[in-house]
């Protein structure tokens, strides 16, 4: 996490990748606990990530990294259950206890949601979001084909990931 | 989105926003900044506060909210991070308690019990339960307004303990002006300012500090 917070992106990506099957069991976990469809788990691990990335200046240094995760993961999944328990939810538990649970397939099913909230980010911010996390490009590429400096793309960038963030929680309220 | 993809494009953002213990000193000058003004304004410090300044009831008003003060800060600079030990600082919380209890049994004995009604009673505690809350507002607001920069994971006991520091900041500017120096009076008032302006605070931060 420090070499991240100074700027080293390949050991950032390894961090958040390494923390994702972490996550993704917690959620499983507890969202089969609740009776609540396991399918969902992605979507609260994407809204975890992007929660410790947007907030990993609350984190210092000589802190241990776990309990900092750990209290964020926990706060995002009573935030997630607590908006869905506003929805009307069928259990089909058995039903959903029967799925074959490989991972890969249930990432598929749950694109939905990010591609979803990622298509209705506006403007710049929603233009330089989509061709970053869904085009694959990087920041010089995204440059050039909006025609905006890589200043204005970085800055483009972290708006819209905060915008992203907004519009996880306002979403199925 | 692919999770895979979301991690990428996170990486790829190296914007970081301030840390929160820069961001909580700013919002803790501000708020104290215009809650002197606000002070100033309103009441003012008492006339005879050089004399006062040399009993013992008077500057003990500010030992007392001025720990609390420093608790309170304390307690909020844990709450608006997550995973950090919150309960260290609020057990904080007793030494003013602590202090103020103390001056309250010493009070009793050095007085007479004819005398403790009047004490408690003294003749600000209007003024007392109006001008902590008013005073506490700016200073209220700044704190709430630098704990949404971080990420409290208790929103309702963080907005608690946002609005107790503020309101502990408020009763040290209200101290200089008010003339019951009394343990009594403080222990009566002040605790029930107080717990407004921490009451007010929780239930703000219940809709403000979520995340």
């Amino acid at each position: 996490m420090t070499a991240a917070l100074d700027g080293d992106e390949t050991a950032y990506r390894r961090l958040l990748t390494a923390l994702t099957p972490i996550l993704r069991a917690n959620a499983r976990r507890t969202l089969s606990r609740m009776g609540a469809p396991t399918v969902d788990a992605e979507d609260i691990v994407q809204e975890t990530l992007l929660a410790l990335h947007l907030h990993r200046h609350t984190w210092r240094r000589t802190d241990p990294i776990g309990p900092w995760v750990a209290a964020i993961a926990r706060y995002k999944l009573v935030d997630v259950l607590r908006r869905r328990g506003r929805r009307a939810e069928v259990t089909i538990d058995d039903f959903v206890e029967a799925l074959p649970a490989a991972a890969d397939q249930e990432e598929e099913l749950n694109r939905h949601q990010a591609v979803q909230l990622v298509g209705t980010l506006d403007g710049r911010q929603g233009e330089v979001v989509r061709a970053i996390s869904v085009e694959g490009a990087d920041i010089r590429e995204t440059a050039t084909k909006l025609g905006m400096s890589e200043g204005a793309v970085r800055v483009a960038l972290h708006r819209g990931l905060k915008a992203l963030a907004q519009l996880y929680k306002a979403s199925e309220r | 989105m692919r999770t895979e993809d979301l991690i990428k494009t996170l990486a790829v953002d190296h914007t970081m926003d301030i840390a929160p213990a820069r961001m909580l000193a700013l919002a803790v000058l501000a708020g104290a900044v215009i809650a002197t003004l606000v002070f100033a304004e309103m009441l003012g410090v008492r006339p005879d506060v050089d004399e006062a300044m040399h009993t013992v009831r008077f500057p003990f008003k500010f030992v007392v909210t001025i720990t609390l003060a420093i608790a309170g800060l304390a307690l909020v600079s844990r709450l608006e991070r997550p995973g950090a030990d919150w309960r260290a600082a609020a057990r904080l919380l007793i030494i003013p308690a602590l202090l103020i209890g103390a001056a309250v049994v010493l009070e009793m004995i050095v007085v007479p019990p004819s005398g403790w009604e009047p004490r408690m009673v003294g003749s600000n505690a209007m003024i007392c339960l109006t001008a902590i809350p008013t005073i506490a507002v700016a200073p209220l607001a700044a704190i709430l307004i630098a704990m949404r920069h971080a990420a409290p994971t208790a929103p309702v006991r963080a907005g608690a303990a946002a609005g107790l520091a503020a309101a502990a900041v408020a009763a040290t500017l209200y101290a200089s002006h008010c003339t019951d120096d009394s343990p009594l009076f403080v222990v009566i008032w002040y605790s029930i300012a107080i717990a407004l302006v921490t009451a007010a605070g929780a239930l703000l931060g219940s809709r403000l500090l979520r995340w």
